[in-house]
């Protein structure tokens, strides 16, 4: 125990003032909030631009409900023919125009939009919204409905939705439940990929190094496995802390110097996503407090260390296996293979459907389990689910270890021999 | 005898390769042990076994008459055949860090690497990472890393390989002080002048079995020929020669002399002994030079291989 101690202790250190991970740590968040600040700014910038569209109208009857938008100013063309009228939308490199004929019913290929480039699909939805708005007024006034009282009449129905324990959800709350699982389950497939190979990186070392052997005579192959693993997940557990505290700091300060509503932002990019009514501030924030954050973070904690462990004695048997970091290829599409299918199925299957029958499924599944899982989690997993799941995924730890131990307690005594599976498989019987 | 170290009836195998071959040495307290074997003899694999980094399949190992227990490695000190140190890593610190899991304390290790440091005269390395050191420098560090913890049992694999002349003459001062402490020694090479130089006992590996152990020199006694060198001046050479050609067994020889010398080989049989040839040549002609060929370890060494071929 007390060896296991020292190694944790060196193997901590040793990642810790390497240089590119103390680059990294510090430089990670600001690259993010960066990231952010650019896409909102460039959002903005989006936003502000001004689309001049002509239109042609051959009715009449839509002169006045072409109103200039925010970022639609419309022209009237109508006293032009309509060659004319091309003609000098061309010439002035307006938007496009809208040729509305005589007859105009609506149906489609009857209005037509002309222009150099397709038009954005919100600007084509926006027309033809106020197309139908105005043909559905006159069709109903031409059946003789009083169209003021229809309009005063209309009932405006929004579904509170709740679950049996009285807890008020919003649509919005959906995408927040979306948004916080995929961030989690991404995140943990990035610290799984980013540690194990470093955890490899390092057996790989000792090997090329040859100090192994020295060690070896000292503690046993598994104690010093072990403890380059969990030297290496505090290592990562230490990384994390820094960039949630720093991240939270550079947030506010960005968000303060800058002027840039982080909220506004994500909100207009759901709408484009799908339109919906849209939710308060307050509720979006309700929303996300309502979520279960602190178990959240908790199973956070026990899947990353779940999937960590079993993915980086993995790494470490890999590392063991080769000679040198080049002969790791072969080696690491099985690895990530499970990783990428955890992240797809989340991101498709989960995202639609989260206790569907394939995401419960990945949520059992050791391999897949702590992406799909904390995925799901967000929009509340039976607690014997989780239980079930934790339980085979711990395991399954216990045996890939046993077997991961094998091969490195072979693999590390092993020099210039290319392993092959067939060898591998070779060792666990030594 | 008090054996520091007893090996019994030692098989490993991996898969269908036999690395030994029911292999049983004793190693007496005190002594310095060669452990010989061509390359891929399984000189190694023993030495592992020694150190609990790989388990025998069959067989027992006892040290100070007690089976080898896993707390047995702070009694043991290896130095293995493939040996490096952590490149980025601070001299001073990783040497700390070694004798650590070798079970000393922070302070302790300090104290001790501050006096093998002086020793050697490499205080000021301390600070430095190994990769500004050559190759003989670190084998320093490792050298003084395995000795460290004052184990009672010193292992060295091929200890000599890698250093210059001067270094390898102060690394052997200092294996044969720790002996002089109360340390013994086994030590792996195919370099047979070390053995000659160093060994008291030594053991002969070849292709996983063990051909040949013992004390040196009565297995050198064992294979000596009973055949003399001798460096003679004759008034009439040509006459001395036919009359010892009758004799005895002559063969050339070679050696270097002040002398313009007749250099003969001569090989004696069982009855007759070194007093009688003297004897006889005395009468004959002036003895310059008059030595028992004692065969070096190399020559038991092919001899033996050569055998078992």
């Amino acid at each position: 125990m007390r060896n296991l101690g020292l190694i944790i202790q060196r193997e901590y250190f040793a990642r810790v003032r390497n240089k590119t991970f103390i680059i990294m740590t510090f430089l990670s968040p600001l690259i993010l909030v960066g990231m952010f600040i650019l896409i909102g700014y460039l959002s903005m910038l989006n936003s502000s631009e001004q689309h001049i569209i002509g239109f042609y109208d051959e009715t009449g009857m839509f002169t006045e409900d072409f109103e200039d938008e925010e970022q639609i100013q419309y022209l009237d063309f109508s006293t032009f023919s309509l060659e004319e009228a091309r003609d000098k939308v061309r010439e002035q490199e307006y938007y496009g125009l809208i040729y509305i004929p005589e007859k105009a019913s609506g149906e489609a290929g009857q209005i037509q939009f002309f222009g150099d480039e397709s038009p954005g699909l919100g600007t084509v939805k926006a027309i033809e919204k106020t197309i139908a708005e105005r043909l559905t007024r006159q069709r109903l006034m031409a059946n003789g409905v009083n169209v003021d009282e229809l309009e005063n009449a209309r009932a405006k129905v929004e579904i509170q939705i709740q679950n049996f324990s009285g807890q008020r959800n919003s649509k919005m709350a959906t995408y927040i439940k979306m948004i916080f699982g995929g961030v989690a389950g991404y995140l943990l497939m990035m610290f799984i990929i980013i540690y194990g190979n470093m955890v490899m990186r390092s057996v790989i070392e000792e090997k090329t190094n040859r100090i192994i052997e020295i060690i070896v005579s000292s503690v046993k192959p598994l104690q010093l496995m072990m403890g380059k693993v969990l030297g290496t997940s505090l290592a990562g557990l230490t990384q994390f802390t820094i960039w949630v505290v720093l991240g939270l700091v550079l947030v506010s300060i960005a968000s303060f110097s800058l002027g840039i509503d982080m909220f506004s932002v994500q909100r207009g990019q759901m709408e484009n996503i799908q339109q919906f009514a849209q939710p308060d501030v307050t509720q979006l924030l309700l929303d996300v407090y309502n979520l279960p954050l602190l178990s959240l973070l908790l199973f956070f904690f026990l899947y990353f260390l779940g999937g960590y462990f079993l993915y980086s004695s993995i790494y470490a048997a890999i590392g063991a296996a080769v000679d040198s970091e080049t002969d790791t290829q072969q080696f690491m599409f099985p690895v990530i293979l499970p990783l990428m299918l955890g992240i797809y199925v989340g991101f498709f299957s989960v995202i639609e459907n989260p206790h569907g029958t394939v995401s419960t499924i990945f949520s059992m599944i050791p391999l897949t389990s702590p992406i799909v899982m904390l995925m799901r989690i967000p929009f509340g997993v039976a607690w014997y689910e989780l239980l079930l799941s934790l339980l085979l995924l711990l395991i399954t730890n216990f045996g890939v270890v046993w077997l991961a131990a094998k091969i490195y307690r072979v693999g590390i005594l092993m020099y210039g021999k290319k392993a092959s599976y067939k060898e591998l498989f070779k060792w666990l019987k030594y | 005898m008090d054996n520091l170290l007893v090996a019994e009836n030692i098989y490993k195998r991996f898969g269908s390769f036999t690395a030994l071959n029911n292999v049983s040495v004793q190693i007496p307290r005190g002594s310095v042990f060669g452990l010989l074997g061509p390359n891929g003899a399984g000189k190694t694999t023993f030495l592992r076994i020694i150190n609990q980094i790989t388990m025998p399949d069959e067989g027992k190992i006892y040290l100070d008459n007690k089976p080898l227990h896993p707390n047995d490695i702070q009694h043991i000190g290896y130095l293995p055949e493939e040996r490096g140190l952590y490149k980025s890593m601070k001299v001073g610190e990783q040497a700390l860090y070694l004798a650590r899991l070798k079970g000393l304390s922070k302070n302790d290790a300090k104290e001790r690497l501050q006096y093998w440091f002086e020793k050697l005269e490499i205080t000021d390395w301390w600070d430095k990472k190994i990769q500004e050191l050559s190759k003989g420098m670190a084998q320093k560090v490792q050298f003084v890393i395995t000795v460290l913890h004052q184990p009672k049992l010193l292992i060295f694999d091929e200890p000599f390989s890698g250093f210059d002349p001067v270094n390898a003459g102060i690394i052997k001062r200092e294996i044969l002080q720790l002996k002089e402490e109360g340390a013994t020694i086994l030590f792996s090479t195919h370099r047979m002048e070390s053995v000659e130089e160093l060994c008291d006992y030594m053991a002969l590996i070849h292709k996983s079995n063990k051909l040949l152990d013992g004390k040196v020199s009565e297995i050198k006694r064992e294979y000596k020929s009973n055949t003399y060198e001798v460096g003679l001046e004759a008034e009439n050479e040509a006459t001395l020669l036919a009359e010892l050609q009758e004799k005895f067994v002559l063969g050339k020889a070679s050696f270097r002399s002040i002398h313009n010398d007749l250099k003969l080989s001569i090989k004696l049989n069982e009855k007759e002994s070194a007093n009688q040839l003297l004897e006889f040549l005395i009468s004959r002609a002036r003895v310059n030079y008059f030595v028992e060929v004692i065969p070096s370890v190399n020559d038991i060494f092919i001899k033996t291989v050569t055998q078992h071929a």
